[in-house]
């Protein structure tokens, strides 16, 4: 059986894995080769590194260090952060990345997921979406937006409607991401998954909150993820990757152990 | 003298093969290459592939290498990866392609309407991430891999060969397709050693000590 994957999630900013609360108050976590070697070990099924700066003297830098992990590490990794245009795809590709994430990209030219999609296959395109609650509609059901450029701007865009349209482009995998949830360690927002994850037919990572151990099992049960990413309960050793999949495994769900 | 060619045609990331293959083979002469003689004088022959088949079959193509690979797949330890042993086969119903025919048989979608695990939960395409591959004949490349190990798979489409005794490992999503296929001097996989981690990089070092016999 196909097992539910645990995505320990790496922030970079020059050089340095940080961590924020709400996208803000950034926090240094360490060395990023020497975190996705720890992360490898403990049994992690893959990787994800966000360039989250992504400024263009900064670029330079993470395609360095994903160079280095990529031959370290033989697990699938995917980059985001900053990616423009088809041949940011290919630079990120051919440093080692096995997927490529598009987030704000996504929003200002839809067109790049479809010509990315088209040209290296979905399976290495995911979407990330950023999405806020605000507020209900007409029969009480929670309406969630697009935000993008790393939370700070509001789009109009309706996350479940979004995410449809991202996949019918090309999106082979969304990055589901609570920016009310981020940092706080209260839990996914598991109606949102659930929605995008009812919606679409291909994999959803929820991402975004995560404080506990349960708060991984109430992610794939009961908002239907085919993947966890998680951060901080990682990267400052309150849980091991082992001991989360360990937890999981004793809840019902299949992992890779 | 080349040990072992990765064929490039320009599909996917082929960094990530010729990685993996250094780490376990770390005296090998490993070259990427798109070169016609490069990939004749080798001793060995990984061809990998992502993407969408037609696209694949179009630049193999326009690089001449289709009598390069049909004269290694017939000849030296040959290791299909993913597209790779897609391409192997005769047709795809992808883009209604037909691929390089070395062996018989199709290339077929998940079928969307089956696609429900044993408690009613749906269940996406791709098929992304780590299932169980049962071995269905010994094998030198299954050396030292336990029946059942988890490799790292990431598709949409899956090959069903006319002849089920080239099966050399399946797994389940629903139902049961083919994972590796074994014929001759051939083995190829759906899914990714050189992203399964341990059981991935043990594939890759058995294919470095591979006589092309099974």
């Amino acid at each position: 059986m196909l097992a539910k994957r645990i995505i320990p999630c790496l922030d970079v900013t020059d050089g340095r894995v940080v961590k924020g609360v709400n996208f803000l108050e950034l926090r240094d976590a360490g060395d990023p080769v020497e975190i996705a070697r720890r992360y490898d070990e403990q049994g992690a099924d893959e990787l994800t590194f966000l360039d989250i700066t992504a400024s263009s003297d900064n670029r330079g830098l993470i395609l360095h260090i994903i160079e280095e992990v990529a031959s370290q590490v033989f697990i699938p990794l995917t980059v985001g952060g900053g990616v423009r245009e088809v041949e940011d795809v290919r630079r990120l590709l051919n440093a080692g990345a096995d997927k490529v994430s598009i987030n704000t990209s996504a929003v200002v030219n839809p067109q790049l997921v479809a010509d990315a999609s088209d040209r290296y296959g979905s399976q290495c395109i995911v979407v990330a979406i950023d999405a806020k609650q605000v507020g209900v509609d007409d029969l009480g059901q929670p309406k969630w937006e697009v935000f993008t450029h790393g939370g700070r701007k509001e789009t109009g865009l309706d996350a479940v409607e979004w995410a449809r349209k991202m996949v019918s482009l090309g999106a082979g995998e969304l990055l589901v991401t609570s920016m009310d949830r981020d940092g706080t360690k209260i839990g996914f927002n598991l109606g949102l998954n659930k929605a995008i994850s009812d919606a679409v037919d291909v994999p959803i990572i929820a991402s975004g909150g995560v404080g506990n151990l349960q708060h991984l099992v109430d992610g794939v049960k009961l908002g239907g993820a085919d993947a966890v990413l998680a951060a901080s309960i990682f990267h400052y050793g309150e849980y091991t990757v082992r001991e989360a999949k360990e937890y999981m495994r004793a809840h019902g769900i299949e992992v890779r152990l | 003298m080349i040990d072992i060619a990765v064929v490039d045609y320009g599909m996917g990331n082929l960094r990530s093969v010729s990685k993996a293959l250094e780490h376990v083979a770390p005296t090998k002469n490993i070259v990427v290459t798109s070169s016609h003689q490069d990939i004749l004088d080798a001793e060995r022959v990984v061809f990998p592939g992502q993407g969408a088949m037609p696209d694949c079959m179009r630049e193999l193509e326009s690089r001449g290498l289709r009598d390069a690979i049909l004269k290694a797949a017939a000849t030296k330890p040959f290791l299909g990866i993913c597209i790779g042993l897609q391409l192997l086969f005769q047709h795809s119903e992808e883009g209604n392609a037909d691929g390089l025919g070395i062996l018989s048989g199709k290339v077929k979608r998940f079928a969307a309407e089956a696609m429900h695990d044993s408690e009613g939960n749906k269940l996406k395409v791709p098929h992304m991430g780590w299932n169980q591959v049962y071995q269905k004949q010994a094998h030198s490349m299954w050396k030292d891999i336990p029946d059942g190990e988890r490799f790292y798979y990431v598709h949409s489409y899956y090959v069903q060969p006319d002849d089920a005794s080239l099966i050399a490992g399946v797994t389940e999503y629903p139902a049961t397709f083919t994972g590796a296929i074994a014929y001759k001097n051939i083995f190829a996989v759906q899914f990714h050693p050189e992203k399964s981690q341990h059981a991935g990089l043990q594939l890759l070092s058995n294919f470095v000590q591979w006589n092309g016999n099974s």
